[in-house]
C-alpha cells in the first residue's frame, strides 16, 4: 500500500494555495503603492508599536487566564467517572457549534451599561450599597468597551481550546505510572508536581498555541466588545484590506511581522516542551 | 485516584455558568416579544416565524452547509490520499511536506484569509486579462473561491487525524492479504481502509466543524458572490442585529444537543454491550 | 508506472473541478433568465421591500449587501475581490473614484426616469459633466442626543467634549467624518489640506477619546435608541428613524457648521450586470418608489415630483428639510490629494492607538 504518488495532488494543492500566498504576502510587504522594491512599510512599523504591544499584552493575559482556569478544570475532569467525563466533554464542545460572533454579541447584552448584569446588580441593591459605603454615586459598572471586556471575550471564546488538549493528555496518562509513584512514597502533591504535570506539558503547549494565536490576531472581538477603542493587530490588518484605509502593502508587512514574532515565540516555547507533536484537540 | 471535592466541583460549575451565560441570554431573548436585547417584554414566537420567511438568513445557512459539506468530502478524500502518500515518503521529505501542511493550522486565520484573497485577486486578474479575454470567461470571487479556501484549511486536519492511524497500522496485514492472493486495491479496501476509518471519520468531522465555524477566512475569500451565516451575522453586528438570529441559534443549539446526546447514548450502549460480551467470554473460558 | 498515471489523473481531475467551480460562479451562478443585480449600499439606507418590488417588476434578482462607510467601500472595491453592480457612495468618494477610473459611465438612455431628478441635483461638483452618478439623497450631519440624559440643548460640537458626559458619548468610526467634526469645531474647513490643522484636529480627538464610550457607525441605532449612550453625531435621515423608535431623542445642527453630503448611485468599473444595474437605478428614480424609500429612510429627496408624494410628517420635518439659514455654514466634502489621504490614514491610526 505504500504509494508516495498519492501525495502528489495535495502537494500541488499546497504549492498553489499555501506556498504561493505566503510569497505574495512577502512580495506585497516589500512593495509600496508606487510599485518597486521598498522597505518603507517596515520603517513605518515603529509607529504601530502600540498596536503590537496592546495585542500581545491582551493575548498573553487571555492565554494566562485560560491556562489558570483551564488547567485545573481539565485535571478535575479527568478525575471524574466515565459518565461525568462524557457529559463534561459534550458540554464543553456544544458552544463551539454555535457561531462565535453570536456568543460574543450576547456578551454585549450582558456587559452593557444598561445591560443585563448591571440591571441585575441594580435590582439586588448593589450600587446603593456601594454608594452608601463609599459615598460614591454610581449606577452601573463600566464593563463594555474596555480592554477587560476584550480579554473576557478572548477567554470565553478560546477556553475550550485550552481545556481539550490538556484534558486529552492527562486522561491518557497511564494510571500505573501514578500508582508506581505513590508506591515509591510520593504524596499527592509530589505525584502531581513530579509526574502528572511534566507529562501534561505537551497538552499545555498545544493549548497555549491554540489560544494565543487566535487571540493575538482577532478583529471581531475587539470590535464588538472593545467599542473600537482598542485597535489590535487583527483590526489593523483588516483595516488595510477591507476597512478605513486601503493599503494592502502595509497590511502585508504587518501580517509578516506578526507571523514572524508568533513563529519565534512558538519555537522558543517548543524547546521547553521537547518539541512534542500537537496534541489532538477534539 | 481521588475523587473531586466540593471546591473543585463548585469551580467546574462556575466555569459551566460562564460558558453558558451568553447562550442562555440568546435563547431567552429569542422568545422576547420586542426586539430589545436586554429588556424582557413578553413571550412570543414571532421571531421563529420571521426566520422561516427570511430568505437572506436561510440562504446564508444553505451556503454554509453547502460549502461545509463539499469541503468536508473533498478534503477528506484529498487528505486521506495525501496522508498515505506522505507516509510512504522518506523521512526527510515527509518532514518537509508535513511542515508545509502545518502552515494553515499554525497561521492566524486572518493571514490565511488575506493571503488567499491576494492569490485569487492576483491569479484572476492575470487570467481575465489574457486567456479569459480570449475565451470570453471572467473569473470572479464567490462560492468557488470560498470552497477552495475551505478545502485548503480543512485538509491539514484530515491529515492530522489519519496520520496516527497509519503509524499504528501493522504493515504485515497488507502483505499477508497480498500473499493470500488479494489484488492490491482489494487488499487496500478490505484491510487497510477499515483500520484507517476511525481516523478518516474524525478527520471529516473536524473538517466539517472547522468549516461551519469559520468566519475570518470566509470573510476575506468569498468576495461579494457568496455569504455564509457567519458573514451575515458579522454584517448584522455592524448595525442592528435581528432577534431572528437568536431564534436560529436556539434551533442550532437544540439540534446539536440532540445529535450529541444520541451519538453518546449510542456509543455508551455499544460499550456496555461489548463489556457484557467480554464478560460472557470470560465466564465461558472460566 | 500505473501509480504515476493514477496520480496524474487525480491531479487533472482536481484541476478540472477547480476550474469548473470558478467559472461556475463567474457566470454569476446561472440565476434565472433575467439575471441578477448586486447592490451595495450603506446599512439602513433603503426600504428593503422595494427590492422585492423591483424583482416583481423586472424579473431581475437582487443580491443586496451593505457597507459601513465610504472608506470601506473604497477598500473593498480596490481589493478587487468584490463584484458589485450598483454602489451608493458619497460626493467626495465619487470624485475620488472618477479620478481613479473606478466607475462606469452611465447610459442614460436606459434611465429614462432620470428626468424626475431636479436640475439642482444634476452635474454637481463631484460629477460636473453628469456622466457617472444619479443623486440618491442628501442630508446633513448633526448631533443626536437623548433629552432625558442631557440637561441642555447642544448647539455646538463642544457637547462631544463635555466631561460631564464621560462614557456617554459616541463618535464616528471613520476618519473623514470624525476628523471633519474636529476641524469644524476648531473653525477650519473640512477640506483643509494643511497638515498642521489636521494634526491639531486629531489631537483634539485624542483628548476626546477618554470620554468616548465607543466608536460606531450603524451600531449607533442600537445604542441611542436603547438609552445606552446620551449623545453622538450621525446623519440627519437616520436621526429621524431613531426618533421614531425612541421619542426621547432629538437632533441638533451645531452653530459651528457641519457637513452636507450628497449620496448618489453609481456603477463600478467592470460590473458584470451593467444593464441590470441601470434598470435598478431607473427603478429607484420612479417618483412613487423614491417617495416610499425616503419615507422609510428619512433623508432629503432630490426629486420634486417625489417630494409631492411624501408623508406630511417627513415633508415638514426640519431635520430632513432644514431651512436655508442652517445650511449657510455647511461644507461639502471634496476629494483630497493623495498625501492628505495618507496623512488621514496615519493620523487615524494614531488616534486609534493612543
Amino acid at each position: 500500500m505504500k504509494n508516495k504518488f498519492l501525495g502528489i495532488p495535495y502537494i500541488i494543492w499546497m504549492a498553489i494555495f499555501v506556498v504561493v500566498p505566503m510569497f505574495l504576502i512577502v512580495g506585497y510587504a516589500f512593495t509600496t503603492r508606487e510599485g518597486g522594491f521598498s522597505t518603507g512599510n517596515f520603517s513605518n512599523m515603529l509607529s504601530y508599536a502600540g498596536v503590537f504591544g496592546d495585542s500581545f499584552l491582551l493575548a498573553i493575559i487571555a492565554t494566562l487566564v485560560c491556562l489558570l482556569i483551564g488547567y485545573p478544570i481539565s485535571y478535575w475532569m479527568t478525575r471524574e467517572g466515565p459518565g461525568v467525563k462524557r457529559i463534561a466533554l459534550v458540554v464543553l464542545m456544544l458552544p463551539m457549534w454555535m457561531n462565535f460572533l453570536l456568543r460574543t454579541y450576547a456578551w454585549m447584552s450582558l456587559l452593557e451599561n444598561t445591560g443585563i448584569l448591571n440591571e441585575l446588580f441594580s435590582a439586588i441593591g448593589l450600587f446603593k450599597l456601594i454608594n452608601a459605603v463609599t459615598g460614591s454615586n454610581i449606577d452601573h459598572f463600566p464593563m463594555i468597551n474596555t480592554k477587560g471586556a476584550v480579554v473576557l471575550g478572548m477567554v470565553y471564546n478560546y477556553l475550550p481550546f485550552m481545556i481539550l488538549p490538556i484534558y486529552n493528555v492527562i486522561d491518557k496518562i497511564d494510571a500505573r505510572v501514578i500508582e508506581a509513584a505513590q508506591d515509591l512514597g510520593a504524596n499527592s502533591a509530589n505525584v502531581f508536581r513530579r509526574v502528572i504535570f511534566p507529562l501534561s506539558l505537551p497538552g499545555v503547549i498545544s493549548g497555549i498555541t491554540m489560544v494565543f494565536i487566535p487571540s493575538v490576531s482577532t478583529f471581531a472581538i475587539s470590535k464588538l466588545l472593545g467599542g473600537g477603542k482598542t485597535l489590535l493587530l487583527g483590526d489593523l490588518i483588516e483595516m488595510q484590506f477591507y476597512g478605513n484605509s486601503y493599503n494592502p502593502y502595509l497590511g502585508s508587512a504587518v501580517s509578516l511581522v506578526m507571523m514572524v514574532i508568533v513563529l519565534v515565540c512558538m519555537a522558543i516555547m517548543n524547546r521547553f516542551g521537547d518539541g512534542e507533536e500537537t496534541a489532538v484537540m477534539l | 485516584m481521588k475523587r473531586n471535592g466540593v471546591f473543585s466541583r463548585v469551580c467546574m460549575i462556575l466555569t459551566l455558568i460562564f460558558m453558558y451565560a451568553p447562550i442562555f441570554v440568546l435563547i431567552v431573548f429569542s422568545f422576547n416579544a420586542s426586539k430589545s436585547r436586554t429588556v424582557w417584554t413578553g413571550f412570543s414566537l414571532h421571531w421563529y416565524a420571521d426566520l422561516f420567511h427570511d430568505t437572506r438568513i436561510l440562504g446564508s445557512v444553505a451556503t454554509t452547509l453547502e460549502v461545509s459539506v463539499l469541503a468536508m468530502v473533498i478534503s477528506t478524500v484529498l487528505g486521506t490520499l495525501a496522508a498515505i502518500g506522505f507516509f510512504s515518503m522518506r523521512r526527510r521529505s515527509r518532514a518537509v511536506v508535513m511542515a508545509i501542511n502545518n502552515i494553515p493550522m499554525t497561521n492566524a486565520d486572518i493571514i490565511t484569509g488575506v493571503s488567499l484573497m491576494m492569490l485569487f485577486v492576483f491569479a484572476f486578474g492575470a487570467f481575465n486579462a489574457t486567456l479569459g479575454k480570449a475565451l470570453g470567461v471572467t473569473l470572479k470571487t464567490g462560492f468557488g473561491t470560498l470552497l477552495l479556501a475551505h478545502i485548503t484549511f480543512d485538509v491539514p486536519y484530515v491529515i492530522l487525524s489519519v496520520m496516527p492511524k497509519l503509524n499504528q497500522l501493522d504493515p504485515h496485514l497488507y502483505e499477508a492479504a497480498l500473499d493470500l492472493g488479494a489484488q492490491p486495491s482489494y487488499a487496500f479496501r478490505k484491510v487497510v481502509l477499515p483500520e484507517l476509518m476511525p481516523g478518516i471519520l474524525s478527520g471529516a468531522m473536524l473538517a466539517f466543524t472547522m468549516s461551519v465555524d469559520d468566519f475570518v477566512i470566509s470573510y476575506f475569500t468569498a468576495g461579494s458572490g457568496a455569504s455564509t451565516l457567519a458573514m451575515e451575522i458579522y454584517a448584522m453586528t455592524r448595525k442592528r442585529i435581528s432577534p431572528e438570529i437568536n431564534a436560529l441559534s436556539t434551533l442550532v443549539f437544540v439540534i446539536v444537543l440532540v445529535v450529541l446526546i444520541v451519538v453518546n447514548v449510542h456509543s455508551v450502549r455499544q460499550e456496555r454491550a461489548r463489556q457484557k460480551r467480554d464478560l460472557a467470554w470470560k465466564r465461558a473460558d472460566g | 508506472m500505473k501509480k504515476k498515471v493514477f496520480a496524474l489523473v487525480l491531479s487533472l481531475v482536481m484541476l478540472c473541478t477547480t476550474v469548473l467551480a470558478l467559472t461556475g460562479c463567474g457566470s454569476s451562478g446561472g440565476d434565472a433568465d433575467k439575471g441578477v443585480v448586486n447592490v451595495y449600499n450603506w446599512g439602513e439606507y433603503i426600504d428593503e421591500d422595494l427590492l422585492d418590488e423591483f424583482t416583481a417588476q423586472t424579473g431581475i434578482t437582487v443580491h443586496y449587501a451593505t457597507f459601513s462607510d465610504n472608506e470601506s467601500l473604497y477598500s473593498i472595491l480596490s481589493s478587487g475581490s468584490a463584484d458589485y453592480d450598483v454602489i451608493i457612495p458619497s460626493d467626495y468618494m465619487i470624485s475620488r473614484m472618477i479620478a481613479e477610473d473606478m466607475l462606469e459611465e452611465l447610459d442614460f438612455d436606459n434611465i429614462p426616469n432620470y428626468e424626475n431628478i431636479d436640475e439642482a441635483y444634476r452635474g454637481l461638483e463631484f460629477d460636473p459633466d453628469n456622466r457617472y452618478s444619479v443623486a440618491y439623497t442628501w442630508g446633513t450631519v448633526g448631533i443626536i442626543y437623548n433629552t432625558t440624559m442631557l440637561d441642555y440643548v447642544p448647539d455646538s460640537w463642544s457637547v462631544l467634549w463635555d466631561e460631564g458626559l464621560s462614557g456617554q458619548i459616541l463618535m464616528f468610526d471613520n476618519s473623514r467624518d470624525a476628523i471633519g467634526i474636529a476641524l469644524k469645531y476648531l473653525g477650519y474647513s473640512q477640506n483643509t489640506t494643511d497638515p498642521a490643522q489636521i494634526t491639531e484636529a486629531v489631537d483634539l480627538l485624542i483628548q476626546q477619546k477618554p470620554l468616548v464610550q465607543s466608536y460606531v457607525m450603524d451600531q449607533i441605532f442600537d445604542k441611542l435608541e436603547g438609552g445606552e449612550a446620551a449623545v453622538g453625531p450621525y446623519y440627519a435621515g437616520d436621526a429621524i428613524t431613531m426618533i421614531d423608535e425612541n421619542p426621547d431623542l432629538a437632533f441638533a445642527v451645531p452653530k459651528e457648521g457641519t457637513n452636507l453630503f450628497v449620496d448618489a448611485m453609481c456603477i463600478p468599473k467592470g460590473a458584470s450586470n451593467k444593464a441590470n444595474a441601470e434598470a435598478f437605478i431607473n427603478f429607484m428614480c420612479q417618483p412613487e418608489v423614491m417617495a416610499q424609500n425616503l419615507d422609510y429612510i428619512g433623508y432629503y429627496c432630490p426629486s420634486s415630483a417625489a417630494r409631492e408624494l411624501l408623508d406630511d410628517e417627513l415633508k415638514n420635518s426640519p431635520i430632513a428639510y432644514p431651512d436655508e439659514a442652517l445650511l449657510a455654514n455647511t461644507d461639502t466634502f471634496i476629494n483630497l490629494p493623495q498625501e492628505t489621504l495618507d496623512l488621514y490614514d496615519s493620523e487615524w491610526v494614531r488616534l486609534m492607538t493612543s
